[in-house]
């Protein structure tokens, strides 16, 4: 893997919330067109990882870059336009706003804008990606819990970002509806996007992720295929054996 | 979707030539009325352009206005009245770029008070400085018409629902609607949130001093209390949540039975007023919570099986 393939690198990110380092020193970086599982236990900093890539928060110390561009000073929708776009651990929807609303507010907005027509068109191709083309006009309020996550997908993909960051998108899923989630980030999977994902549905985690990065306490303890990852002692004492898997 | 925007722009066109024509056709008392909803309409449309979105309350109106009236007072003797009004509305648009800068990046509850405490501490420094020179109000040496007064504003109220038109066919007013639904999201979707607010910010900033400056020679003289009066700020709130901040036609709406309703309440109870205007403030919040437009939505949804947008 040569620099040129690289997206995404942290260099030795720390976050600290007064006494308490919920980062420590994480390095990592992200290859284009892989999937990247963030995992490890509650609590370990993953959803802390992710907030500050996409600039939710400032890193304490280090620095994070995108392209070889430094994206850690700058304030979130600036991180947003470079390409980095994210969906929330509880997913948030645009309320009053219809599904196709909901979308479009990425498509004009993100890393690569859009406006009326192409915008249009470009938010019906994800829709039809995510299988929602039929509920264009409905509210968020009339979607079941999976469209809405279906509609935060459609709405961080429509901006063609460079990094796609998901933060538990699978979890809350029942069995069904984790089979088409799983089936459905396969299929970006195959598109070609880079995708980090912070997960904690195994499964999900060996039929998706490329490689892992596994975190307890804030540092990182294992990164690498995902088979031998998951197959380390170090991680299955710390991630498996805390957590009940 | 093209011909409904016709239908709405020549709604908008044959209401606009019926208010330019009406004070040929109604009694002076009518005509006085008229000002005062049109400077409602005024007041409260732009209001809503900037507050129903971000559902930032607002209550710097009478700050803006005062500002206005102060500049034609202040300005008539050096330059003509025309040209005040839009200088009016320059530097409304300036100090509400300022204000904005420092205070929207709070939450909403800060804003409101700050807004309030802006109208009121400006209303004070003019009159510690009033009161320290020895000066008490201003004298406005020119006089207009009623009817001048009414064209002035309505010229004005169409220029803002030109204004708010084209901002809601924008990027901003898209942008604006989205921040009103999660600021979060809308700041990872790549919107300048705090831009934005500001941007539209100024836009009720410059129209309330633009019609402060308008209004002031139909007060004739000027002194802080009439200038910067909070009830006007309040009165624009009721107004324009009666109506609905959701259309942009909402305001209007709750502009005209509003102020026939204070009419008749100001003359038959001029003591109570406050009280009065609290307890409609109260009754519109509980019953009407989208205002009239809501409850035209809802009718219609039921009624007329469509949506309700």
């Amino acid at each position: 893997m040569g620099e040129s393939s690289t997206v995404l690198s942290l260099r030795g990110a720390t976050k600290r919330f007064g006494g308490l380092v919920a980062v420590n020193e994480l390095d990592f970086d992200v290859t284009e067109h892989e999937v990247l599982g963030l995992i490890g236990p509650n609590g370990s900093g993953k959803s802390t990882t992710l907030n500050l890539i996409s600039g939710s928060l400032r890193v304490s110390e280090g620095e994070i870059l995108l392209r070889d561009q430094l994206i850690s000073d700058l304030p979130a929708q600036k991180i947003a336009r470079k390409g980095v776009a994210r969906t929330f651990q509880l997913v948030r929807m645009l309320p009053s706003m219809s599904v196709m609303e909901n979308v479009m507010a990425g498509a004009v907005f993100g890393h690569r804008r859009r406006w009326g027509r192409e915008a249009e068109r470009q938010v019906m191709k994800m829709l039809e990606l995510v299988g929602l083309e039929r509920r264009a006009a409905a509210r968020p309020s009339e979607l079941t819990y999976i469209d809405t996550k279906r509609v935060e997908l459609a709405r961080v993909l429509v901006g063609d970002p460079k990094v796609l960051l998901l933060d538990e998108w699978l979890a809350g899923l029942n069995p069904t509806e984790l089979e088409e989630g799983i089936a459905l980030i396969k299929r970006l999977r195959e598109e070609g996007r880079t995708i980090v994902l912070v997960e904690h549905v195994m499964d999900a985690i060996r039929s998706l992720c490329d490689r892992c990065v596994v975190m307890s306490s804030g540092r990182k303890i294992a990164e690498g295929p995902t088979a031998q990852v998951l197959s380390d002692p170090e991680v299955i004492r710390a991630y498996l054996g805390e957590d009940d898997a | 979707m093209k011909s409904q925007e016709y239908k709405s722009f020549g709604t908008a066109l044959v209401l606009l030539v019926i208010a330019i024509l009406l004070p040929w056709f109604v009694g002076d008392f009518a005509v006085t009325l008229a000002v005062n909803m049109a400077m409602f309409t005024v007041l409260a449309t732009s209001w809503a352009l900037f507050s129903g979105p971000t559902h930032y309350i607002s209550l710097a109106t009478a700050a803006f206005f005062g500002l206005g009236t102060y500049t034609t007072g202040l300005g008539l003797d050096h330059l003509p009245y025309w040209f005040l009004i839009p200088l009016a509305g320059v530097l409304g648009a300036l100090i509400a770029g300022v204000i904005g800068l420092a205070t929207l990046r709070l939450s909403g509850v800060y804003f409101v008070i700050f807004t309030l405490g802006l109208a009121e501490m400006t209303r004070q420094i003019i009159t510690f400085v009033q009161n320290a020179t020895g000066q008490k109000g201003i004298l406005i040496s020119i006089w207009f018409e009623e009817a001048t007064f009414y064209w002035m504003l309505v010229a004005l109220a169409a220029l803002i629902f030109l204004v708010g038109w084209l901002i809601g066919r924008s990027r901003l007013g898209f942008a604006l609607r989205i921040i009103g639904d999660d600021e979060e999201v809308a700041r990872h979707s790549g919107i300048n949130t705090a831009l934005s607010k500001v941007l539209l910010f100024m836009i009720p900033g410059a129209v309330a001093a633009m019609t402060g400056a308008i209004m002031a020679p139909r007060y004739g003289y000027i002194e802080p209390l009439i200038a910067f009066t909070p009830m006007l700020s309040f009165q624009v709130v009721i107004m324009a949540l009666l109506g609905g901040t959701g259309r942009l036609w909402g305001p209007l709406v709750g502009v005209i039975p509003f102020s026939i309703l204070w009419e008749f309440l100001s003359a038959s109870f001029p003591n109570q007023t406050t009280l009065l205007l609290g307890l409609s403030f109260l009754v519109i919040v509980y019953l009407l919570p989208q205002g009239f437009v809501g409850l035209l939505l809802k009718i219609k949804a039921r009624f007329g099986g469509g949506r309700g947008y």
